[in-house]
């Protein structure tokens, strides 16, 4: 089966329809949403609503941190995504919130798991930065392949039976087999907000049979998400960071 | 694993090989008529970590080769039930055979290495380092490519390097590891030209430039300790043998042929290859200079990380094709302007000038004679002046002169044995000439391996009659990456 997973795809509209169509294209039968539906950009309903229909098609979607923070107030996050939390929680209805709420923090299918930061305590939201965060996440599940987002970067680890590590920034375009005899920790890019310097909305396919993973690059339309945000009355540094990629 | 047993409809039969890492099976399997061999590592309790992951970077990088420089890649397996890899048969023995011989023929030591430098442009083009190049890794065809074979060690650009964090000391061969893998660099593609580098050295001395010690104090002397110069071994050592020997072993990597195509044109080129002073040394290196190396070691700025693509685009070799005569002037200085532009923009790339002494079809062996020596010799001097004006500094000019019946077919060859990734080109404008002769060009950008520019005098030009126009549409038709 080929699945599609998504990560961080913050209220963007305009990246998040420009993916769900390439991953379409592709063939993608089961789409994975792995949090951080909302928060930071101008178009939360949309964005939930989409999640909210593909969820009820057989979409599987855990909850990230910023979807967590419209029910908990958080407070550890910065000012501008405080200020693009409150602005959210403002346009959300009340349904909107239940289904943001409900989401599982991790879901387990076959050898994988989901989940939006990482795998030894999802709940404090830790990043995967190197291999010493990606060796704590692997030891903590017992599944062979872990799928996660969070920090807007992609990145590929393994772990080998001995214990040793592999990291690796996955190139656009080319699968890359997940071996059967070690264990992975896939990071995604994001679909709203990618912080690599590439400002393409960020996905990635797997094909269940094969066991190929493959990061894929979107080009979209990044003038209209800012100018979105711009108009929104937002941090405007949320607008500006899109065309840079940061 | 037994003979007669069926594994993914392979079937299996003779044990072929039996290794520290992997044994070989010879196996058949119905509608594949390639004679077949099946790896399939050693994975025991107390065998060597390195075999299972080895195995584990053959197996993803073996199916994504292509190409006569690798044996086809035919199945894989996992570790999940039986780990394996099955790959087309090279017939034949591996260069390890002929170690007993040492040292061979100056001449052909020279053809070998040329074809395992074409076998690594090959392989470094699809993004893969080797790591691994020795006598026992290298095999030939039938028709005389080399095929380079045992991946367990190599790089991939793009996918994971699971060696990277494996194993804390550098893995490999030890006599022919680059320097630069002893620091931890796994991704630059000049690590293999060290190890053909040894290569050259043991078979055309029989000595191993760094001798055969395993220890890592051993290995590291040669990041600060030079070999001896091959001449000081066997004093009628070719000047221009040396001359790439001893560049494919420079320390430094940015010291070495850029690229394994680069390597390739000069071992095919023996008397075009410029000598520098490395090609006279008699001695090693002075103690000073060792010394310096030795103890600025750790002054090495960190490098890049470095991308083996933009590294190969970076040093193309680039064939311009040129008519010599008066009517050619105009034309020919608008090619210097055009390969001025492309020269400027890649700083090691190397410019091949060729021009084409067309042989009547009746007077064949007439450039045997007197006369024709003397024609072939104005033209190498008249390329010379040509190429003048670019000032390229030493090792990056060579001329050529083709005698050939077919111009465009001499053009195509030279540029498919020499692995040249641009042609330049000027179309004629006399059309009245070219509709006696047929177009050059446009034969040359429909059937070319590479890029090809096609240059007009635009703005001097006569109008286009209907015979350019045709020209230009057989141009059009060419292949995706010509460029006009």
């Amino acid at each position: 089966m080929r699945l599609a997973l998504f990560a961080d795809i913050h209220a963007n509209r305009q990246a998040f329809a420009a993916c769900l169509e390439a991953a379409r294209a592709r063939g993608a039968e089961r789409l994975i949403c792995l949090g951080d539906i909302v928060g930071y950009g101008a178009d939360p309903e949309w964005a939930v609503d989409t999640v909210v229909d593909l969820v009820a098609t057989g979409a599987i979607a855990v909850r990230g941190n910023h979807d967590n923070a419209i029910g908990v107030p958080s407070d550890s996050m910065n000012a501008d995504a405080q200020a693009a939390i409150d602005w959210t929680r403002g346009r959300l209805n009340a349904g909107q919130k239940a289904f943001l709420a409900g989401l599982p923090i991790t879901r387990e299918e076959d050898n994988r798991l989901y989940v939006h930061s990482e795998a030894s305590d999802p709940a404090k939201w830790r990043y995967v930065r190197d291999t010493s965060d990606a060796a704590r996440s692997m030891m903590a599940t017992e599944l062979q392949i872990t799928f996660c987002g969070h920090i807007h970067r992609p990145g590929l680890y393994s772990m080998s039976s001995t214990a040793k590590m592999t990291s690796f920034v996955p190139t656009s375009g080319v699968a890359v087999q997940l071996l059967t005899g070690r264990r992975w920790l896939a990071v995604l890019g994001s679909v709203g907000q990618p912080r690599d310097g590439d400002p393409a909305a960020s996905f990635a396919m797997f094909d269940t049979a094969s066991r190929e993973i493959t990061y894929h690059r979107v080009p979209y339309d990044v003038a209209t998400a800012a100018a979105r945000i711009k108009a929104s009355g937002l941090p405007l540094w949320l607008a500006d960071r899109l065309p840079l990629g940061r | 694993m037994q003979p007669g047993a069926e594994l993914d409809g392979f079937t299996i039969g003779e044990r072929v090989h039996r290794g520290g890492m992997a044994t070989l099976w010879s196996v058949t399997h119905p509608g594949i008529t390639v004679p077949l061999l099946m790896k399939v590592p050693l994975t025991s309790e107390g065998e060597d970590p390195a075999a299972i992951v080895s195995f584990e970077m053959e197996q993803m990088i073996l199916p994504r080769l292509s190409g006569p420089h690798v044996p086809a890649c035919f199945g894989t397996g996992d570790f999940e039930r039986q780990a394996y890899v099955v790959m087309e048969r090279i017939p034949g023995q591996t260069l390890y055979k002929r170690i007993d011989n040492l040292p061979l023929p100056y001449d052909e030591v020279r053809v070998i290495g040329g074809k395992v430098a074409t076998a690594l442009a090959s392989l470094h083009r699809q993004n893969v380092i080797h790591h691994d190049i020795k006598p026992s890794s290298i095999m030939f065809r039938e028709r005389g490519e080399a095929v380079l074979i045992d991946f367990g060690l190599s790089h991939h650009q793009h996918l994971p390097d699971l060696l990277q964090e494996e194993f804390r000391l550098p893995y490999g061969t030890a006599p022919y590891m680059a320097p630069e893998r002893l620091l931890g660099v796994r991704d630059d593609p000049r690590s293999d030209l060290f190890s053909l580098g040894v290569l050259l050295y043991f078979f055309t001395t029989g000595v191993r430039p760094f001798g055969e010690t395993e220890s890592l104090r051993g290995m590291r002397r040669r990041l600060w300790r030079d070999p001896y110069p091959p001449r000081q071994l066997r004093p009628d050592y070719p000047p221009w043998l040396q001359e790439i020997v001893l560049r494919c072993l420079e320390i430094d990597p940015a010291a070495r042929y850029p690229t394994a195509a680069q390597l390739a044109f000069d071992l095919g080129h023996p008397e075009q290859v410029k000598l520098t002073a490395r090609a006279q040394r008699l001695n090693r290196d002075s103690l000073s200079t060792v010394w310096r190396r030795r103890f600025n070691l750790g002054a090495v700025p960190p490098q890049p990380k470095s991308n083996v693509a933009a590294q190969l685009a970076s040093s193309p070799i680039v064939a311009v094709a040129l008519d010599i005569g008066e009517e050619a002037g105009a034309l020919n200085d608008t090619i210097r302007v055009t390969a001025d532009q492309v020269l400027s923009t890649s700083p090691s790339a190397r410019l091949a000038c060729v021009n084409v002494l067309k042989l009547n079809r009746l007077a064949i062996d007439r450039s045997h004679d007197e006369q024709g020596q003397n024609k072939h010799v104005d033209r190498l001097v008249a390329l010379q002046h040509w190429a003048r004006p670019f000032k390229l500094e030493e090792g990056r000019l060579t001329v050529h002169v083709l005698e050939a019946i077919d111009p465009a077919a001499a053009i195509l060859e030279f540029a498919a044995v020499n692995l040249v990734d641009h042609i330049i080109i000027g179309a004629r404008q006399n059309s009245m000439r070219r509709a006696l002769l047929g177009s050059v060009s446009a034969k040359v950008a429909a059937e070319a391996p590479c890029t090809v520019t096609v240059v007009r005098p635009s703005r001097l030009a006569p109008q286009a009659d209907d015979d350019e126009a045709a020209d230009q549409a057989a141009n059009a038709a060419a292949t995706p990456p010509a460029v006009f």
